[in-house]
This record gives structure tokens, sequence and C-alpha cells, in this order.
């Protein structure tokens, strides 16, 4: 099972740092990782491993809430992807 | 990897555009708690329900948290309890408050099925259950309520009718200390659904298993959104396709979520139910639509054309997404919960006239329309007649949910607050209809060929 998690705002130093520790703590495998600088906003998204996870999905989003607070952070299962937007 | 673009489009849809699932409704059976001895009926009604919803709050929060989708609202839809009240006899509002009791208890917000189906006549315990409804909904907070009084093999039960028409006033009668709330909660139906999950029409019919979980998803802001981005010189074809895709989109969210559901709790999962329910919240209309589509406000000529458009891509979209469509499927237009049907009836471009016209093509009726309080019941009958005779002669589901304003006049403004939102009050046509509601009988079941 994989998660989609996605990292919005402003851009600042160290974002990707501070997520993928989260993630880490969390026992959750980057898999892969796309980000993207617009002036100064910046739109992360990261998929991650979650059959491991040390803590739930939620307690996950919390940890990287904290982590990088500035920023609106999202993590959702990656089936909902796949099904609204495969046939 | 699944594509940067898809995930952006999902993330605005839930936060910018309020996608989301509008509801989990566990459908019960109560035909095993039949029981002559009323307080053992109520007795088992609530252990029935119990039992089989005490986690569905706790797993619709569980499966929020793994998708990361709201889904606002969690409820119960139970057998018409005109057919337990039959059996057991007795006071009927014993029941409402047993359902009342039981939905307060497992967390849900609202339990629908206070209802009967009377629509080709009454059988014991339809009428006292009808004639009860005003009490039931003003001693309750969370009982829903409804009676179909029509279909299209049946034809209309116009004694059902007539009294509808007095039980809706004095429904809001005896909740006038509360906006006359009660009426909110009290739906009069033709060709009722046996699996719709909507509220306040939602029960569970008699043809449905032992237990089922339906789902409403909605998502009018998103359909919305989506038409904006449209130019303006594109084709009614491209509209009518762009809502298709939109629509399926938000159907395959809602089959997701109620397979899981429904593995989770260990129920069959019944249907899913796609219909546009607009909130009360800025953006998330289906008026905007109708406008986005062309319109300078809605209610004007060739709105009920924007609506069939917009009714029927819908329901393609939604039939593509999920094997297991059901319920209403179809756009709603409640007046008061939608901020662009408030605005364009307080401007005076959409009549309640109108709106009848505009029902004749979408998936429900006159819907959270706020009538003068001095309205009579057999104008209010008269209105229910029409909207049945919509129904009955094409095959489709009509309601009627109409709110006579006591205490206040044309003009004024009810406010519910929540999700109910507020309306103005509509004018009604102020000529009498009393000679046709009080011969009452039957309007025979209308041909079915010779369609012309």
């Amino acid at each position: 099972m994989r998660a989609v998690i996605t990292v919005l705002g402003k851009d600042m130093v160290g974002i990707l740092a501070k997520a993928s520790t989260a993630c880490a703590e969390s026992n959750a495998n980057v898999v892969e990782v796309t980000q993207s600088v617009l002036e100064e906003y910046f739109a992360m998204i990261m998929l991650v491993d979650i059959d491991k996870l040390n803590c739930s999905l939620e307690e996950m989003k919390n940890r990287i809430e904290a982590a990088v607070p500035e920023m609106k952070v999202h993590v959702m299962h990656e089936d909902i992807f796949n099904s609204m937007h495969r046939i | 990897m699944i594509n940067m673009k898809d995930i952006m489009e999902t993330i605005t849809m839930i936060q910018d555009e309020h996608l989301d699932i509008r509801t989990i409704t566990m459908g019960i059976s109560l035909i095993d708690c039949c029981d002559s001895d009323i307080d053992k009926s109520c007795q088992k009604v609530y252990d029935k329900i119990y039992r089989l919803t005490k986690d569905l709050v706790k797993t619709g929060e569980d499966i929020e948290k793994k998708y990361g989708i709201p889904i606002v609202n969690k409820r119960i839809s139970v057998t018409p309890i005109s057919i337990l009240a039959g059996v057991s006899g007795g006071d009927p509002v014993k029941y409402a408050k047993t359902l009342d009791r039981v939905a307060k208890d497992v967390g849900v917000n609202f339990i629908g099925g206070y209802s009967a189906l009377v629509h080709k006549g009454f059988s014991a315990g339809d009428r006292e259950l009808i004639e009860s409804i005003p009490r039931a909904l003003a001693e309750t907070d969370f009982v829903c309520s409804s009676v179909n009084v029509g279909s299209t093999k049946a034809g209309i039960n116009m004694d059902a009718v007539k009294l509808m028409g007095e039980v809706v006033k004095e429904t809001a009668e005896l909740t006038k200390d509360r906006q006359c709330i009660g009426a909110a909660k009290l739906v009069v139906f033709c060709n009722a659904p046996e699996d719709n999950p909507f509220m306040a029409g939602a029960f569970h019919g008699v043809g449905e298993p032992d237990c089922v979980l339906n789902v409403g998803v909605s998502g009018p802001g998103v359909v919305r959104s989506a038409l904006s981005k449209m130019p303006k010189d594109a084709s009614l074809n491209e509209v009518a396709d762009l809502i298709k895709k939109t629509a399926f989109k938000i159907t395959r969210m809602g089959q997701l979520v109620g397979a899981e559901a429904s593995a989770r709790l260990g129920v069959p999962f019944g249907i899913i139910d796609l219909s546009l329910a607009p909130t009360p919240a800025v953006g998330d209309s289906v008026a905007y639509i109708l406008e986005e589509i062309g319109l300078e406000q809605c209610g004007t000529h060739g709105t009920t054309a924007a609506l069939a458009i917009l009714n029927d891509a819908v329901k393609k979209g939604g039939v593509m997404a999920s094997s297991n469509v059901g319920g209403l499927s179809g756009a709603f237009i409640p007046v008061s919960e939608d901020a662009g049907m408030i605005e364009a009836a307080k401007a005076g471009t959409l009549t309640i006239e109108k709106l009848e016209a505009m029902t004749a093509v979408c998936s429900v009726g006159l819907d959270m329309i706020v009538l003068p309080g001095e309205t009579p019941a057999e104008t209010i009958a008269a209105i229910i007649a029409d909207e049945a005779a919509i129904g009955m002669v094409n095959s489709k589901t009509t309601a009627v949910r109409v709110i006579p304003a006591i205490g206040y006049k044309q003009g004024e403004i009810l406010d519910f607050g929540g999700l109910l939102g507020s309306g103005p009050i509509m004018a009604v046509n102020n000529k009498s209809s009393a000679v046709m509601i009080n011969r009452g009988g039957k309007i025979p079941a209308p041909m079915q060929s010779l369609k012309n």
C-alpha cells in the first residue's frame, strides 16, 4: 500500500528534509518525490510505502504537519487517485 | 507514478471545491422487530439498530482519515414505521422517540423512515402514523419522515394528498418557535425510491436486504469550477461532456469509499447515489452551475433546459463509474440550501412556478421552499398534487418539502442555520384549490403508451 503526501506553501529552506525526516520516523519508505517551485510557491508530492508504518496514517500526517507547520499538508491513500483517474 | 496534475486536481476538488462524501447511510430492515406489544417492538427496534450501527460513525471517521476525504454525514434509514405501527397498534410517536434515542446513542445526525407508503390506499397503521407526524417531528430532533402518495403504476391517492397538506401545516405550527423546523424534515413523494441515502426522504424499502450500506456523493462546486474554466463559446455538447467526466470522477470516489465502508462493517454495499446536493457554503451551489452554463441568473428562461443537460450528464457519468448507481442520482434544487437559488428567489427571478417546471427534468422536486405562514392547507395539498402529477406522468421521482413559515409574511427570511440554510418566503398563488382537494378519491394511473 502506498500513500501520496502533498506539501504546498511558500518556499523556504529544508522543507523536503523535514518532511522526509517525519516519514522516516513513521517508518514510511519514500518511493518517489517530485517537486516544483513556482516563484515563491513550493509544491511537493511524495509517494511513500506505508506497509510497515509504525503509526496510523493520521499520526504520520500530524508528524509531517508538526515538522513543517507553515505548509499545507495532505496525506491520502493511493487508491483514491487510482480510482478517480483510471478506468 | 500517478500524474501530478491528477493529484492536484483531486486535492483542489476536496479543499477548494467542497467535494465530499455527503452521507453514508445504513439501511436496516425492521420487519423482524414487529411485535403486537408496542413497547416490546420499540425495544427490538432499538436493539437491532444499535447492534448494527454502533460502529458506523467510527468507521466513517476512520475512512475519512485513510483517504483524506470528508464524510459529512453518517445516517440510518429504516423500514417504514407504518408497518410496525400496523402490527403493534398504539401511539406511533413511541417509535419516533425510540429512533431518536438510538440515533443520539450511536452518534448519527439523522434517522429516516418514519414513513408510510399510501400511493394506492391506507392499510393498518398508515393513517395513524401520518396523523402522528406533526407530534413525532416536534418531539424528536433527528427523526425524518416521508410519505409516498403516488406512483406511475398506481396513480395518486388524493385522500392522502389532502391529509398531507394538513400534516405539513400542522408540523410547521407545532415547531413555530423553532423556525418551523419540523416541516423541513418531512417529504411527500411520488415514485419514492427505496434505496435513497439522502435525507429527509430516506427509508429502507421492503424489497431491500436486511441491512445494506448506501452512499451519497455530492460536489456541485467541482462541476461549477470545471465549467468555469471552459471557454464561453464551447458548445453544449462539450458542456455535457465535461459534466459527465466530472461526475464520473466523483462517483468513482464514492464507489471506493462505499466498498471500503461496507467491507469494514461487514454489510453488503447497496448503491451509490451521485446527487449534486448544494450546501449554503459559497460555491457549493447548483444554481451557480446553471449560471455557469450561460444564464444571467437561475430562474430565467433557459433554466429548465440547462438543468436537463446537467441532470442527464450527471447520471451518464455516474452510471459509467459504478454498476451500483441508484437512489435519486441527479441534481437537487433545494432553495434554502443553495446560495445561488436564495439570491435568485430574493431577486424575484426564481418563482415557485419556475421551480415546478424545473422539477420535471431534475432528480427530485420542490425542495426546501418557504411559503407564507397563512397559506391554506388545501393550497399546500394542491402544490403536492401538482408535483405528484409531474412525477406520475413522467415516470420519475418527485417530492415536496415546503415549509409554511408560521408568523412570517412574504418577502421575509426564515433562517434555519446550518446545512438547511435560510429561505426567502416565496409567493404562492392566492386563488383557492379547495374544491378540487376536498373531492378526495384517486387520480387514475396514466397511460404508458400513446405518449405525446
